[in-house]
C-alpha cells in the first residue's frame, strides 16, 4: 500500500476540488471541502449518514452547482453541467441504481458511449457511410465492456430483469463506456453479500489498472481500507481527516464520529452504579406515567434528521 | 364430484371433451349453413338478408366467424395440415371464435327484431344460425382450458374460471422456414390485413349495423388468433424480415386505392393516412422522448396554413404560387421554426407541467389564427373563415383534381392524394425508424427512462428534447401541407385540442396510446380505429367523446401497453406475467444485435 502511494505522488492530479461548499437555504451540506485525486489512485470517501458525501459527488459531477469553490479536471475548471462534466472525462454511478430500466443491457452501455460518438440526426436519417461504422464500433466497445464486467451473455436482457448485483455492475460498465479518466462510485457494494463485495473489489482494481482513477463512497470499512490508497473522512459536511488507511483508522476523531465520544476515562464502578440507578428510576417513572415514548421520540428525531439530509443528497 | 385433476374441474360446463369438441364443430357447421338461408323477409333491413343461397351483409360476418370456429375446432382434432393454426392455445381460440359467432349472430337477430318491430320478422335461417352458434358456444365452454387453474381449494368462482378459459400459453418458438416461405407468409398476412381493412372501410356509412357486426367479429377473431399464437408468430417473422415487412405493408397500402371505386371511401383512406402519419410524428415526441405534448395538432395547422398561403389560393394574403415541392419544404420549415420557438422555453419543464404548457400553446395557435383576420390583427389567415379553395395540385402533368383511369381501375381525386400522402407517410416511417434506431434515438429513450441519469451519461437533455420536439413538428408540418390540399380549405377549427373530427391533439395522443407508444405500427392501428369508428357509426355522434373516454379507460385497465405492444412496454406493465428470455445470443452477430422493440 505505502509503495503505491509514493509512486502516485509524482503522478498528475486528475481531480482537484478546492473549497467546495454547498448550501441548501440555511443548511450547509458541504463546507469548504478540498480533495484531490491523482492519476492511477483509488481514493475513498467515508463518513456517517448525512455527512454530505453524495452532495459532494453531485457538486463534482455538475448535478448541483456548488455555492462556492471550484472543481477542475486535469487542470481545466469544470462547468457545472452534468453532460459537460461527463464529456470532460468524469463518469459516475448512483447510490440508488439509476439504470435505464426498460432498455436492454447493451443499449444501456451504448447510451454511455453517447459523448464519445458524434453521429447526429442527419447521419442517422441518411445512413451516411460513417454511421454504420460508428454504430459497429460503439457496439464492439460496449460488448468489450460487458465482457470486462462479465455481463456479455446477458446483453439482450432488459436492465430491469437483472439481479441486483448485476445491475450495480452494469451501472459501472455504463459509466466506463464514456472512457472516463476518473470514475466516481457511490456506494458500489451497498446491499451486496461479502462474496459480491470481493468481486467488486477486484473489479475496481482492474479498472484502476486500466489507468482510470477512482473515487469511491462506501460504508463497508473493510472494503474501503483494502481498496483505497487514500481515504478522506467527511463529517457534517466538513473534511475531518485525510490519509492512508492506517492514518484514518487510528484517528480518534473518526472513531468518535462513527461511534460517539467515549466517557472521560474508563467507566468506573461508581459511574456504572449511577447509570444503573438512573435507569431503574427512569423505568419506574415510565411505568407510572407512560413517559416511555419520550426517549424513543428523541431517538427517532435524530434518525429522521439524518435521513432527511441523506435524501437531499441523493436528490 | 370428480377428482381434482380432471379437466372437468376447470371447465364451465360438465361435458366429456370429445363430445364437446364434436358439438362445437357441429354447431359451427349449423351456423355456417344457416347463413345460406334467408334471415328476414324484407330488404328494409340493410344488407339484404333475404336471399337464399347467397349470404350478404351481416350473414357474411357470421359465415366467416363460423367458418373460423369450425377450422380451429378441427385443428383441435389434430388433423394434419391444420396444426399450424394453433401453436399457442388450442381451445381458447375456439371458445373466443364461438363467442364471436354467437355475438355477431345474436346482434344481427336483435337488430332485425328491433328495427323491423318484432321477432316475427326473423326467417328460419336466422334461427338456424342462432341456435347453431349457441350450441357451438355452449359446447366450446365445455372444452378443457389451455392454462391449468391454480390447484387450490376452494374451487375458483365461475367468473374466474371463465376468464381462465380464455387465456392461453405463449406459443413456443417457431421452427425456421426457408426465407421465401417466411416472406410469403408475411405477404399473405399483409394481404389479409388489407382485405379486412378494406372490408371495414367499404361498409356503407348508413349501414351502422353491419359495421358493429364487423367490429364484434373482428375483435373476437383477432383475440382468438392472438391466443392461438399466430400473431406472435407473424410478429416474430416481421421482426426478422423488417425490410420485407415494411415493403409488404407499403405494397398493401399502395393497393388500397385500386380496391376503391367510389371517391367517398378513398377520402376516408387518405384522411386515415394523414391522421396516422401525424400520430407517428407525435410518437417520436411522446413514445421515444417521453415528452407529453398536448398541443401537437398546432404544428399540423402551421404546415397546412403555410401550404395554403403559398399555394395560390385566391384568398391567400401572400399572393404567391409555389410549386408543390417548395410549398412542402416551406411548410415543414415553418413548422420546424415554430417547433423550436415553442420548444425552447417549454422544454425546461418536466412531466405534467410540459403537458399543460403545450396544451396552452396549442390553443394559442388556434386563437391567434382566428384573430389574424385584418380586424383584430393583421390580415394573414382570414380569421375563422379560413383559407378556402386551395387549388388542386398538378404534379408531373397529372392533375390531382381529376379522376384517372389506369387499366381497369379508376383513381378518383382522393385516391390521387392518397398516393401522394403515402409518399409522405413513407418518409415519416423512414425518419421514425432510422432516428429511433440510432445514437439519437437511444438518447431519447434514455431521457424518457431517467433524465438525471441520462445527463450524467453525457447526454445534453435539453438539446435532444428540443431535437425531438422540432423533428416531431417538422413531420406534422409535412403532413399538413398535403392535408391543406386534400381538404381544399384550412380553418382554425380543424386544429383544436378536442373535437369531433379526428386529427386533433386529443385524438392524436389517443391514437398513439391506443395503438402502442414507441411502436411503428401502433399509431396506424390506433388512427384507423379512431377514424373509422366515428365515421361509420354516425348515430352515436352525440356520445362520441363519452364513448371514446370509456374505451380509453377500458383499454388502460385491460391492455395498458396499447394494442400493438412494444416489447419493453409489455414487460413494464406485465412484469409478473412474462419473464424476458431473449433468443440466445450468437457470437458472430454482435454487430446486427440489438433486438428491436415493437413491430
Amino acid at each position: 500500500m505505502t509503495t503505491m502511494t509514493t509512486t502516485t505522488k509524482t503522478a498528475t492530479t486528475v481531480l482537484d476540488a478546492s473549497g467546495v461548499t454547498m448550501r441548501f437555504g440555511g443548511l450547509t451540506a458541504v463546507r469548504n471541502v478540498d480533495l484531490t485525486v491523482n492519476a492511477g489512485e483509488i481514493v475513498g470517501l467515508i463518513g456517517p449518514n448525512g455527512a454530505g458525501k453524495t452532495t459532494f459527488f453531485n457538486c463534482l459531477t455538475g448535478l448541483y452547482v456548488p455555492t462556492e469553490g471550484k472543481v477542475s479536471y486535469k487542470g481545466t475548471v469544470l462547468p457545472p453541467k452534468p453532460h459537460l462534466v461527463t464529456q470532460a472525462g468524469i463518469a459516475r454511478t448512483f447510490q440508488n441504481i439509476r439504470l435505464f430500466a426498460n432498455m436492454t443491457v447493451l443499449e444501456n452501455v451504448l447510451v454511455g458511449r453517447h459523448t464519445r460518438t458524434k453521429e447526429g440526426l442527419w447521419s442517422a436519417l441518411l445512413r451516411l457511410p460513417g454511421f454504420t461504422k460508428a454504430e459497429n464500433a460503439s457496439r464492439e466497445r460496449a460488448m468489450e465492456l460487458l465482457e470486462f464486467i462479465g455481463l456479455h451473455t446477458k446483453a439482450d436482457h432488459l436492465a430491469r430483469n437483472l439481479p441486483y448485483g448485476d445491475q450495480r455492475k452494469l451501472e459501472i460498465a455504463r459509466a466506463l463506456a464514456s472512457d472516463p479518466g476518473l470514475l466516481l462510485l457511490d456506494e458500489p457494494t451497498a446491499g451486496m453479500n461479502p462474496q459480491e463485495t470481493r468481486v467488486t473489489e477486484e473489479l475496481i482494481f482492474a479498472i484502476r489498472d486500466q489507468g482510470i482513477a477512482v473515487l469511491v463512497i462506501e460504508h463497508d470499512m473493510r472494503f474501503i481500507f483494502n481498496l483505497c490508497d487514500r481515504v478522506a473522512v467527511l463529517v457534517q459536511g466538513e473534511k475531518l481527516v485525510e490519509g492512508t488507511s492506517d492514518v484514518v483508522q487510528s484517528d480518534e476523531r473518526v472513531v468518535a464520529a462513527y461511534l460517539g465520544t467515549p466517557f472521560e476515562g474508563a467507566p468506573g464502578a461508581e459511574e456504572v452504579a449511577e447509570v444503573e440507578a438512573a435507569e431503574a428510576e427512569a423505568h419506574a417513572e415510565a411505568e407510572a406515567t407512560e413517559a416511555e415514548p419520550t426517549e424513543a421520540e428523541a431517538a427517532t428525531d435524530d434518525d429522521t434528521s439524518t435521513t432527511r439530509t441523506e435524501e437531499e443528497d441523493t436528490r | 364430484m370428480t377428482t381434482h385433476t380432471t379437466p372437468a374441474r376447470d371447465t364451465l360446463i360438465p361435458l366429456p371433451t370429445p363430445v364437446a369438441r364434436a358439438l362445437t364443430a357441429a354447431g359451427a357447421a349449423i351456423a355456417l349453413a344457416g347463413t345460406f338461408l334467408a334471415w328476414t323477409w324484407t330488404t328494409d333491413f340493410p344488407g339484404d338478408l333475404t336471399v337464399t343461397g347467397y349470404p350478404g351483409g351481416l350473414q357474411i360476418l357470421t359465415l366467416t366467424s363460423a367458418a373460423l370456429t369450425l377450422l380451429f375446432a378441427l385443428s383441435g382434432y389434430g388433423i394434419r395440415g391444420l396444426g399450424w393454426l394453433t401453436p399457442g392455445g388450442t381451445n381458447s381460440p375456439v371458445r373466443l371464435l364461438a363467442l364471436g359467432t354467437l355475438g355477431t349472430t345474436g346482434y344481427t337477430m336483435g337488430a332485425i327484431a328491433y328495427e323491423l318491430g318484432g321477432v316475427v320478422n326473423l326467417e328460419p335461417g336466422a334461427w338456424v344460425s342462432g341456435i347453431g352458434a349457441l350450441i357451438s358456444t355452449v359446447a366450446a365452454l365445455a372444452l378443457p382450458s389451455d392454462e391449468p387453474l391454480p390447484q387450490h381449494e376452494p374451487r375458483p368462482g365461475t367468473w374466474q374460471r371463465f376468464r381462465n378459459s380464455l387465456t392461453a400459453p405463449a406459443a413456443p418458438r417457431a421452427t425456421t422456414l426457408p426465407a421465401w416461405a417466411e416472406i410469403l407468409i408475411i405477404t399473405a398476412a399483409f394481404g389479409a390485413m388489407l382485405y379486412v381493412f378494406t372490408y371495414g372501410i367499404d361498409i356503407p356509412t348508413e349501414e351502422s349495423e353491419q359495421f358493429i357486426g364487423f367490429l364484434i367479429t373482428a375483435a373476437f377473431a383477432f383475440t382468438a388468433i392472438t391466443r392461438a399464437g399466430l400473431i406472435s408468430r407473424i410478429t416474430a417473422l416481421t421482426t426478422k424480415h423488417r425490410n420485407v415487412a415494411l415493403t409488404a405493408a407499403l405494397v398493401a397500402a399502395l393497393c388500397f386505392p385500386f380496391t376503391q371505386d367510389t371517391a367517398e371511401y378513398a377520402l376516408i383512406g387518405v384522411n386515415i393516412l394523414i391522421f396516422a402519419t401525424v400520430a407517428l410524428g407525435l410518437n417520436v415526441v411522446v413514445g421515444l422522448a417521453g415528452l407529453l405534448d398536448l398541443g401537437y395538432v398546432a404544428f399540423l395547422g402551421v404546415g397546412a396554413y403555410t401550404a395554403a398561403l403559398v399555394s395560390g389560393a385566391p384568398l391567400s394574403a401572400i399572393g404567391v404560387h409555389f410549386p408543390f415541392w417548395a410549398a412542402v419544404l416551406t411548410g415543414a420549415a415553418v413548422s420546424l421554426v415554430f417547433g423550436v420557438l415553442i420548444g425552447a422555453p417549454t422544454l425546461r419543464l418536466r412531466g405534467d407541467y410540459l403537458a399543460i404548457v403545450t396544451l396552452g400553446f396549442g390553443e394559442i395557435f388556434r386563437v391567434t389564427v382566428n384573430n389574424l383576420n385584418g380586424n383584430s390583427g393583421p390580415d394573414l389567415t382570414n380569421g375563422s373563415q379560413g383559407i378556402p379553395s386551395i387549388p388542386d395540385l398538378n404534379l408531373l402533368g397529372i392533375d390531382f383534381g381529376l379522376s384517372h383511369d389506369i387499366g381497369p381501375f379508376t383513381l378518383s381525386r382522393p385516391a390521387n392524394y392518397y398516393l401522394l400522402m403515402l409518399v409522405v407517410t413513407a418518409v415519416v416511417v423512414l425518419v421514425f425508424r432510422r432516428s429511433g434506431d440510432s445514437r439519437i434515438g437511444r438518447a431519447w429513450v434514455a431521457i424518457r427512462e431517467d433524465e438525471t441519469a441520462a445527463t450524467a451519461m453525457g447526454i445534453n437533455a435539453f438539446r435532444l428534447k428540443l431535437l425531438a420536439f422540432a423533428l416531431g413538428a417538422t413531420l406534422a408540418g409535412l403532413a399538413g401541407t398535403v392535408q391543406a390540399h386534400v381538404n381544399y380549405t384550412v380553418t382554425p377549427e380543424q386544429y383544436q385540442f378536442a373535437g369531433s373530427v379526428p386529427p386533433n391533439s386529443a385524438f392524436l395522443l389517443a391514437a398513439v396510446i391506443l395503438g402502442g407508444m414507441g411502436t411503428l405500427s401502433g399509431p396506424f392501428v390506433g388512427a384507423a380505429l379512431l377514424y373509422l369508428i366515428p365515421a361509420k357509426l354516425q348515430f352515436m355522434q352525440d356520445y362520441q367523446l363519452f364513448l371514446f373516454g370509456i374505451a380509453l379507460i377500458l383499454l388502460m385497465r385491460f391492455r395498458p401497453e396499447g394494442l400493438v405492444a412494444d416489447r419493453r412496454k409489455q414487460l413494464e406493465f406485465h412484469e409478473n406475467d412474462t419473464i424476458d428470455v431473449p433468443e440466445p445470443r450468437q457470437s458472430e452477430e454482435t454487430g446486427a444485435g440489438i433486438a428491436k422493440a415493437g413491430a
